[in-house]
């Protein structure tokens, strides 16, 4: 297997590219990527602010390392879940990428800041983990974008992620949701823009492009996560992609091209009001986030309006 | 015959196969989708079409993550 670029020896094939490359041009190559879905969706540029949703898996530590690579200024903020040995050893792998690069990281542990974890929070509710984990880092990411005026919340979703979501919102029709799935969301109603800059990679290309630049990342799974709808579809097309490659992008971003815009009707734009506990774009007069914490704290009233303003927040 | 040693990670268990093979022949032996892992050694990736030296200690690592 030789390289598509030097024909030196290759580490890896891409055969939805038809290719082949040695590490330094599938390096160039995982950038290159990620330039062109910042140029084609005018994401944002070198003089904006961003912040990037860290968890210290593959996807979101190798955006923040290309992006940083490309001279964007990126702040990393991780919410701390409080699920088990997981979260603990999660948060080891950001400082870990942080210190080596010097880079600023803002934490912000649930538990802390507003009395809750999402095993305790899925009990409480009896949502599945994942929605209330969901609903919860969307709910900090969006606050401190806002507050700590940024000017795009970035996140480490990829080819696998948008297509596996797709097919979930397609067999479902979910018409609502599927007029949002775009790589780039605008700013609107008091949510900041948020951007998914590794759409045109596979979790293949991002844990391939950790393992040669040598960022240890937690391939471990979250134990909250095993066996979600979410994984059983991304199985279903990588069985697909397996027989005949490009089918995952095929399907994607020939929905961008030719379907998307069909579903922007269907699309909730009514007009949002603000939470009366903490203030955030709600259509609600409690917005979700604070009803989770209520129900998850055990409070009579939404009580993340002073947890937001008392936060514990650490700066690195 | 060689022995091929083969770290198998989440859920971690290692095992030993007679060699010598391919990785695209061990990923097919092991039932394995070559879009969900990656094959990894002395830190760097091996590629689809390499055939494991016999002292070969490999580790295949999912990629699918849930999240």
């Amino acid at each position: 297997m030789k390289c598509r670029v030097c024909r030196e020896p290759a580490v890896i094939d891409l055969r939805r590219h038809n290719a082949n490359f040695c590490a330094e041009h599938f390096l160039r190559h995982c950038c290159q990527q990620v330039e062109r879905v910042i140029h084609d969706y005018k994401m944002f540029s070198p003089e904006d602010r961003l912040l990037v949703a860290v968890s210290g898996g593959k996807d979101s530590l190798a955006v923040w390392d290309i992006l940083h690579e490309l001279g964007y200024a990126v702040d990393g903020l991780y919410v701390g879940l409080g699920i088990e040995r997981y979260s603990g050893e999660s948060l080891s792998y950001v400082s870990d990428f942080v210190d080596r690069r010097g880079l600023n990281l803002t934490i912000v542990d649930l538990g802390d800041t507003y009395g809750f974890d999402v095993p305790g929070a899925a009990e409480a509710t009896g949502r599945v983990p994942c929605s209330a984990c969901g609903l919860s880092k969307r709910h900090v990411f969006d606050s401190a974008a806002v507050d700590g005026k940024y000017d795009a919340v970035v996140t480490g979703h990829n080819l696998d992620d948008e297509a596996a979501v797709l097919y979930g919102n397609v067999m479902r029709w979910q018409v609502d949701y599927l007029g949002r799935q775009r790589p780039l969301l605008e700013a609107r109603d008091g949510f900041p823009r948020k951007a998914k800059p590794l759409v045109r990679l596979t979790e293949r290309e991002t844990a391939a492009y950790c393992v040669l630049r040598g960022i240890d990342y937690q391939v471990e799974e979250c134990p909250m996560a095993i066996g979600n709808k979410h994984l059983g579809f991304k199985e279903t097309l990588n069985l697909l992609e397996d027989r005949s490659p490009g089918s995952k992008a095929e399907f994607y971003f020939g929905y961008l091209k030719r379907a998307v815009d069909r579903f922007s009707d269907a699309e909730d734009r009514g007009r949002l009001g603000i939470c009366s506990g903490c203030g955030a774009p709600t259509d609600a007069e409690v917005c979700a986030f604070c009803r989770l914490v209520s129900r998850s704290a055990g409070a009579t009233q939404p009580v993340a309006f002073k947890a937001r303003n008392e936060a514990t927040v650490s700066k690195r | 015959m060689f022995v091929v040693k083969v770290l198998l990670q989440y859920p971690s268990r290692e095992i030993e196969i007679s060699g010598p093979m391919s990785v695209t022949k061990l990923l097919r032996k092991l039932d394995l989708n070559r879009e969900s892992v990656l094959v990894i050694g002395s830190g760097t990736l091996i590629p689809a079409d390499s055939v494991l030296a016999d002292d070969a200690e490999i580790e295949i690592r999912p990629v699918i993550s849930g999240g």
